[in-house]
């Protein structure tokens, strides 16, 4: 409980930062940011993803550090967007679950680090 | 001005937090499997060397030729590691890794003097290896997941030594030194590489 409050009280901040940054001359920039990945457990997941071939969910939910349900939610939307690849197998009796990064997920990520390093460019000349 | 750079904070926060979970994801290490290999191989000649030793004393400024040695060979080898993979020396683990590591060897160093002052020697290679492994494992904590295996080794054979003959003392250094150093080190060279 305690973790999905905190993601909520996380998403009302990144949304309070998209408001202030709108209202501060960001216009040009707010528009191009990646929602999906914006929140910090899917950016997460992608961020560890772009870093190996392939994670497991047990893998996933030890590195974030996260509940079985919160994870799937976020992941699932990883999913429909096509930036992550789901798929079942059974290690011996286990059943396991394999996300990997997908083309459009990587692109999604280098898009996403541009727009924070542009953010940050543009905040220093203000 | 206040929200240009609440914006500009949140923004470099989250690539701290992007660059950080990779880190933590990747199955890296920065200690070389190469480096740890040629330490054991040291090791297993100090063992010889130090096995011939007339006295105690020239038996420690043995082993502490070989451990300045060491400590060379790995400063080398993570620096060529560090360098063939683009990856900063002293990137975040790294460090903690050091830090963690220090500690112990400055602690092993000062419990030399003071248990050869009080001639309590026969407990030193014991104290040696404990301590040593004691650093490998909180340095390790920040490592793949061979580093504080090897750590355990390190203590269990260390608990084993100072409870054993004093006679044995210079097969607990082979084994520990040179043996574990040799199996990790190959263990990291084949699953992480370099």
């Amino acid at each position: 409980m305690a973790k999905q409050s905190t993601a909520k009280q996380e998403r009302k901040q990144d949304q309070s930062v998209e408001t202030r940054a709108v209202s501060t001359k960001q216009k040009s920039a707010a528009p191009n940011l990646d929602r999906l990945i914006h929140e910090r457990l899917r950016l997460g997941i992608i961020s560890a993803l772009a870093a190996n071939e392939s994670l497991t969910f047990s893998d996933l939910k030890n590195l974030m550090n996260t509940t079985d349900g919160n994870l799937s939610v976020h992941a699932r939307k990883l999913e429909e967007a096509g930036y992550i690849s789901c798929s079942k197998y059974f290690e011996g009796r286990l059943p396991k679950t394999e996300y990997k990064l997908t083309a459009a997920g990587r692109s999604a990520l280098e898009n996403y680090l541009s727009h924070m390093e542009s953010l940050i460019k543009q905040m220093r000349n203000m | 001005m206040e929200p240009v750079r609440f914006v500009s904070d949140r923004a470099m926060d989250n690539l701290r937090y992007i660059r950080e979970t990779m880190e933590r994801a990747t199955p890296f290490t920065g200690i070389s499997g190469r480096g740890e290999m040629t330490i054991g191989a040291t090791a297993l000649i100090a063992t010889v060397i130090a096995a011939r030793q007339p006295s105690f004393k020239m038996w420690v400024y043995t082993w502490l030729a070989e451990g300045l040695f060491s400590t060379l060979i790995a400063g080398w080898s993570m620096d060529r590691k560090a360098r063939a993979t683009h990856t900063p020396l002293f990137s975040g683990s790294g460090r903690k890794a050091l830090f963690s590591l220090a500690p112990s060897i400055i602690a092993g160093g000062l419990l030399t003097l003071v248990l050869t002052r009080a001639g309590q020697t026969s407990t030193i290679p014991g104290m040696w290896l404990l301590l040593y492994g004691t650093g490998v494992i909180t340095g390790g904590m920040f490592s793949v997941r061979a580093v504080p295996a090897m750590g355990l080794c390190f203590m269990a054979l260390g608990a084993l030594a100072l409870f054993s003959p004093a006679a044995w003392t210079n097969w607990f250094m082979a084994v520990g030194f040179g043996g574990l150093h040799l199996l990790f080190g190959a263990i990291i060279v084949r699953k992480y590489g370099g």
